[in-house]
């Protein structure tokens, strides 16, 4: 940008290149937001909103203007600095300050029910956006260190909702024991669907899950004698500490919780403990990975997503290790879902669609595929943000995919990008991470 | 036999539809590389587009129904173009050449701004539309069966197979078309020999919106009903399409789009209309497991 300024007329330059940016967004606005189709007794009507048109077309010159300017401006006083300033490192990108930001995001999670902002209404949020660290956690297993590329994780996430939902509800099983048997089954699911697919390349192998992604969706939502249907499965058992139930009063012969630890009962009891509870979960995620990547099953995901043709030449087995990985991940999902059913109380196929894969995807990858903290950042931004302005819901959305669209632009290995090899030759310096601007392999 | 052909009819129309939609996919596939989630509600924003156009021309007084369809036709390709165009300007061009996951999630990024962005623009009720052509064959065989071909049955058809000669031409016979076919084989190569290859993928991305749009504009005409969110299921059935017929191929898309189709009409005339969806996905994953390049794909060999 800064060298086409440099031209003869920079100034008629931008003001031309401004202007082309006008007309196109003038362009896009004029059949969508120029008319609108309105509602009437006798049917549908066109309404008029050509100011809008007009606005879309001003805002979109005034910023390009603006950041085109901006732009210059910076890029002339990064050129004005010695070469190595520019390359400025992420704060955190060292080994050192990402295990300590870390152990401080630990930290604070821990305490936050207890300090002075920490109502209900927070502890809530956070136990959402746990939910999403947990299974952006989980999928990174998949997508991050095995490098499969899962569009329908939110599968697994609903066979282990459902399953817990279904079992308490036909056997009266609890929470606890429900637990392990839902990310069994979620395992078993990622097995069973995973076994036929996964010798499939990249792309396809996102298309098929997916497919089954949507597959679990329609049946959920179509085997009514089972699952309820479109309706759900309500009244699902919450979870008790220890076998004591988190109620006002507890049924004959047993205590509460308020009532064996001789508390006042208040219902802010069961959301923290809710709280809690997948904070565990959540930590207990992010240590197994931490833990397996130091194992040899784990190396030979992480080769494995480096280059397959070489593992296979190295003795691995690319379809057990691939499986491996997949069922893994599936089970943290199916954790991840039957705390979803308990803390929910309620769950129907509509809680299970694609953009739920789109946004676990998106954590990850804009995380920085691989760092566990950078899932963290990337599910605050996605997640917790979007969830503080609830009231604009219709913009929400909207805001979500352009923030996907600018995250990818601004930085497209993810917000952490920077990582580290898990082993390394003792002589060797540590290899730069790939240059983003080097051009990649394209398909052939 | 009547209620068979009826489905044959009906699952060729529907595939017409698919497999238009199928091309742009295969195209940008084939081209750079990358799946464009954004195509399905490209598809959707046609939709829309048409739907407004019918209702300016009939604010306009044009009543003529072969004129209204061409002005609708030309309005509707002309602004999903221009759609189409920016998408990729603003979303994948800067990611070209970048980290490989990355213009897939800018793309899921972008579907999800076009589906809400025509939610907020157009309301999320249904819009519903007067049937513009009515009319059509009875072919029944048997006394007491029905079997009809309707007028708008024909049209979606004719325009289909007159499209996808144009399409061919295009790519086979213009300079336009060589210059994609030497993008699509060696980005780096068709480069250094001239071929402005920036141009030649928005030029891509035109002809798939372009043909999206008229995708948008059958099925407004053939359901009446269009919703923000028909995007995302038709382009999921559309992208199965064109994997099913061997992603990077052309005739391989259409062919994929017409066996969606079939296979859509005949499961939920025989079988059940809920699972349809689970049939069509079946069938993928069964080809990808026998047949992993698709029907009319070429086999790829991965290089060390």
């Amino acid at each position: 940008m800064a060298s086409r300024l440099a031209s003869k007329s920079p100034a008629a330059t931008l003001v031309k290149d401004s202007a082309a940016a006008a007309l196109v967004a003038a362009l896009l606005a004029l059949p969508l937001l120029g008319f609108r189709m309105t509602d009437t007794a006798r049917g549908l009507v066109l309404d008029y909103r050509f100011p809008l048109v007009l606005w879309s077309a001003g805002v979109v010159f005034a910023g390009r203007l603006l950041f085109t300017l901006a732009g210059a401006a910076i890029g002339r006083r990064l050129a004005a600095r010695p070469p190595r300033a520019a390359a400025r490192r992420w704060p955190l990108s060292g080994g050192r300050g990402r295990a300590l930001a870390g152990w401080a995001m630990v930290g604070f999670a821990l305490v936050l029910p207890l300090t002075p902002f920490g109502d209900r209404n927070l502890v809530d949020k956070a136990t959402l956006l746990l939910i999403y660290i947990m299974l952006g956690w989980g999928l990174n297993i998949v997508v991050g260190l095995a490098g499969l590329l899962d569009l329908g994780y939110v599968a697994f996430y609903a066979v282990g909702a459902y399953s817990y939902a279904l079992l308490s509800q036909a056997f009266g099983l609890s929470f606890w024991l429900c637990l392990p048997i839902a990310g069994l089954m979620a395992a078993t699911f990622g097995m069973v669907l995973g076994f036929p697919v996964l010798r499939l390349r990249g792309d396809y192998l996102a298309i098929v899950t997916l497919g089954f992604g949507e597959i679990i969706r329609v049946v959920l939502l179509n085997w009514q004698s089972l699952t309820g249907g479109p309706d759900g499965v309500y009244d699902i058992k919450r979870p008790s500490f220890f076998g004591l139930p988190f109620s006002a009063f507890a049924p004959e012969g047993h205590q509460t919780f308020a009532q064996f630890f001789g508390l006042a009962y208040s219902p802010n009891q069961r959301i923290y403990f809710l709280y809690y509870l997948i904070l565990i979960l959540a930590l207990a995620t992010n240590l197994f990975t931490l833990r397996i990547r130091r194992l040899p099953i784990g190396r030979a995901w992480e080769a494995l997503r480096e280059d397959e043709i070489a593992c296979r030449s190295l003795g691995i087995n690319p379809t057990k290790t691939k499986l491996s990985a997949f069922a893994i991940g599936a089970m943290f999902a199916g954790f991840a879902g039957s705390f979803f059913a308990t803390r929910q109380g309620f769950i129907s196929p509509e809680s299970f669609t694609f953009i739920e894969s789109a946004i676990i995807l998106s954590i990850v990858v804009l995380g920085g595929m691989g760092s566990q903290v950078g899932i963290v950042l990337a599910a605050v931004l996605l997640v917790g943000l979007p969830e503080w302005f609830r009231d604009l819901q219709l913009y929400r959305m909207l805001a979500f995919g352009g923030a996907m669209v600018l995250i990818m632009l601004w930085r497209p290995r993810g917000l952490l990008a920077h990582r580290d090899p898990t082993i390394l030759l003792a002589d060797h310096p540590a290899p730069s991470p790939a240059d983003p601007t080097a051009p990649s392999e394209v398909s052939p | 036999m009547d209620y068979f052909l009826q489905q044959l009819i009906n699952g060729l129309t529907l595939g017409s539809i698919y497999g238009l939609i199928a091309i742009g996919y295969t195209m940008v596939y084939g081209i750079i590389g990358m799946i464009n989630f954004a195509h399905g509600d490209l598809y959707m924003v046609g939709a829309f587009i048409s739907m407004i156009a019918f209702m300016l021309l009939a604010v306009l007084g044009i009543t003529s129904v072969p004129l209204a369809l061409a002005l609708v036709l030309v309005m509707a390709m002309l602004f999903t173009a221009v759609y189409g165009w920016a998408i990729e300007r603003i979303a994948y061009r800067p990611l070209r050449g970048s980290f490989k996951l990355a213009p897939l999630i800018s793309a899921i990024g972008m579907s999800i701004v076009l589906e809400n962005y025509v939610q907020i623009a157009q309301g999320a009720r249904v819009k519903p539309m007067q049937p513009l052509i009515q009319g059509g064959f009875d072919l029944s065989l048997q006394p007491g069966h029905h079997t009809s071909l309707s007028l708008l049955q024909i049209l979606i058809m004719l325009l289909t197979v007159g499209l996808m000669a144009v399409f061919s031409w295009i790519i086979t016979k213009t300079p336009l078309g060589r210059a994609q076919r030497a993008t699509e084989q060696d980005m780096t190569m068709a480069t250094l020999l001239g071929v402005n290859v920036d141009r030649i993928i928005s030029a891509t991305f035109i002809i798939g919106a372009c043909l999206a749009a008229v995708a948008g504009l059958m099925v407004t005409l053939y359901y009446g009903v269009i919703d923000f969110y028909i995007g995302f299921i038709a382009g999921m059935k559309a992208f199965t399409a064109a994997v099913l017929g061997g992603i990077g191929s052309l005739p391989g898309a259409m062919l994929g789009g017409l066996l969606i189709g079939l296979i859509e009409a005949f499961w939920s005339g025989y079988f059940s209309i809920e699972y349809k969806d689970v049939a069509t996905f079946g069938i993928l994953v069964m080809v990808l497991i026998f047949r992993p390049t698709g029907l009319l794909g070429k086999p790829e060999i991965e290089k060390v």
